[in-house]
């Protein structure tokens, strides 16, 4: 079975968002920028699939820009086998991202398709659902368990209550929780190899997908920044205060 | 045109994030109506009929719908949709589930978590983790979104006789089939909804150390998180965890104790009326968002905290 890992770059979950003073976007001049956290997580999942004999072949395919190669060979060196670029100017919104999936789903065939549950900037939480109802494939969301069991998967999944299992004919979509697993570190023979590993690039129009925008983003604004408060001595002014002065007790 | 809100429900009660979604839809037009899809759920569809602003409430009770998976249920709300200006649900795990594929399924994007509502067709929302707010304009004819409970008032639930209208299709995608559940008991109110909220992080040290922030919590009627370090340490289960992937809450009292403040903690817990931090570390970022700031050994602090309250 093969695996296909969508993965995005975005700005390192280390670094502090500032927001442009014209109020247009968020700056990401000279910032540093990483493999979405949770797509780290989908990588790691599909080369373990591999390692455990459940997954012959691991394909990672990112969209955007010339720079994403960067975080496909990130993916390579964590042990995919081969890559994919979709070139765009700009970063797509995800029901275009989900359309170009779909497309590169037709032509690789994969038994599964790996995505992070969200990307760390625009926080949408939506490409992997779409992908699923435009392929009209089921899906396991926000997964804290993936066990392949013959031609179907057993997800677990992180919901508000607590924890649900679902059953997932294969083909199907997963996207990974945080608690999935633990990504490994690439190691130097490995980002050495990942170079020499097979990356190819195409665009929307080789894949037939005309890019179309659904939304228009007027402003981008700081959020209310929050004061610091007072030191309280003890616990009995803790209480003192909040029935006093915050009447919230 | 009407908007279709989508219920959260369990089969038997009426979750309380769909009235903070209601209040929500209304700012985006007038005639709301309200899906529930489950089954055996008809005492669901009448609680959903009292609630306040909605003129009509559409009831699938159907065995495909039982268990809200996505496959099923986003076929039957973009049949329904397409008649619709909007289509709203609660960003719960459900809305989040469902609500992109029956955008897909509409060929329109989907706005997700909004804050505020602008104007029908413009919307803020949190990126960045909540570190940018953007103000967003829908350029497609159906608007499928998200709401995000904690920004918007809960509507009343009574008020309002809708009429219920069962709605026939039965969609079961036959792709997908519910296994098995562990969902956490507790008699404590939900986090996203109590107004009291007591959290615990890494400083608890342990998963049996919780009890002390439980019987704080049980004292004032409150709920019990924690943050991603505790979560991921074992201490307690995911669904306690407040932040970023977690959930978002905005008590009136908020109670970090043993938390430093991680960015996507805050995320999840800064729109709280009072925020009071509790930890040992006096350089502990937390201390910089709290109303008040109490340096002190906790296991000291909270059951003294306690017993005076």
């Amino acid at each position: 079975m093969k695996v296909l890992v969508a993965v995005k770059r975005v700005i390192d979950y280390n670094v502090k968002v500032r927001v442009k003073p014209d109020n247009s976007d968020v700056d990401l001049a000279n910032v540093k920028m990483a493999l979405n956290p949770f797509c780290e997580i989908a990588v790691e999942e599909a080369v373990r699939l591999k390692e455990s004999g459940a997954a012959s072949e691991v394909v990672v395919v990112s969209i955007g820009p010339k720079a994403c190669q960067e975080q496909i060979r990130t993916a390579l060196a964590l042990g995919a086998d081969r890559g994919i670029q979709i070139e765009t100017e700009e970063l797509p919104e995800s029901l275009n991202v989900a359309k170009l999936l779909a497309k590169v789903v037709e032509e690789e065939q994969p038994g599964l398709v790996i995505l992070g549950k969200q990307s760390i900037d625009a926080d949408n939480n939506q490409t992997g659902q779409m992908l699923g109802a435009l392929l009209n494939r089921p899906q396991g969301t926000f997964a804290s368990e993936v066990k392949i069991d013959g031609d179907s998967v057993n997800v677990t999944r992180e919901v508000d209550g607590g924890l649900q299992t679902l059953n997932l004919k294969l083909p199907a979509i997963v996207t990974t929780d945080l608690r999935l697993n633990e990504p490994r570190y690439a190691k130097l023979p490995d980002i050495m190899k990942a170079k020499r590993k097979p990356l190819d690039v195409k665009t929307p129009a080789d894949l037939g997908v005309e890019l179309k925008n659904h939304t228009r983003l007027l402003k981008v604004s700081a959020p209310a920044e929050r004061q610091a408060g007072i030191r309280v001595a003890s616990v009995d002014e803790l209480i003192d205060k909040l029935k006093n002065e915050a009447k919230v007790l | 045109m009407a908007i279709l809100i989508i219920a959260e429900h369990d089969n038997s009660t009426l979750k309380s994030a769909t009235l903070n979604t209601v209040t929500a839809a209304c700012q985006m037009g007038d005639e709301l109506h309200l899906l529930v899809a489950g089954e055996g759920c008809a005492a669901v569809a009448e609680a959903a009929a009292s609630v306040a602003g909605v003129s009509k409430v559409l009831l699938a009770d159907n065995a495909a719908y039982g268990r809200q998976l996505a496959e099923n249920l986003s076929l039957l709300i973009a049949e329904l949709g397409k008649d619709y200006s909007h289509v709203v649900a609660p960003a719960t795990t459900t809305g989040k589930n469902v609500m992109p594929r029956v955008a897909a399924l509409l060929d329109v994007g989907q706005i997700s978590d909004i804050i505020a509502v602008e104007a029908a067709d413009t919307f803020q929302r949190p990126i960045y983790a909540g570190n940018a707010i953007a103000t967003v304009q829908s350029l497609d004819s159906i608007k499928v979104i998200t709401v995000r409970g904690t920004a918007f008032d809960a509507a009343a639930s009574t008020g309002s006789s809708a009429s219920v209208d069962s709605v026939s299709p039965a969609h079961d995608a036959g792709t997908s089939a519910f296994v098995s559940e562990e969902m956490a008991k507790s008699d404590r109110p939900e986090l996203t909804a109590a107004s009291v909220v007591v959290s615990g992080g890494r400083g608890l040290g342990n998963g049996e150390n919780f009890a002390l922030l439980e019987s704080l919590a049980d004292k004032l009627g409150g709920a019990v998180g924690a943050s991603r370090a505790a979560v991921d340490a074992g201490f307690v289960p995911n669904d306690m965890q407040v932040g970023q992937t977690g959930k978002i809450v905005a008590p009136d009292i908020y109670f970090a104790v043993g938390i430093s403040g991680a960015i996507q903690h805050l995320a999840g817990m800064k729109d709280s009326k009072v925020i009071v931090a509790i930890n040992k570390d006096e350089e502990a970022p937390i201390f910089q968002v709290a109303d008040y700031s109490l340096v002190a050994d906790l296991f000291e602090a909270v059951p003294e905290l306690e017993s005076k309250l």
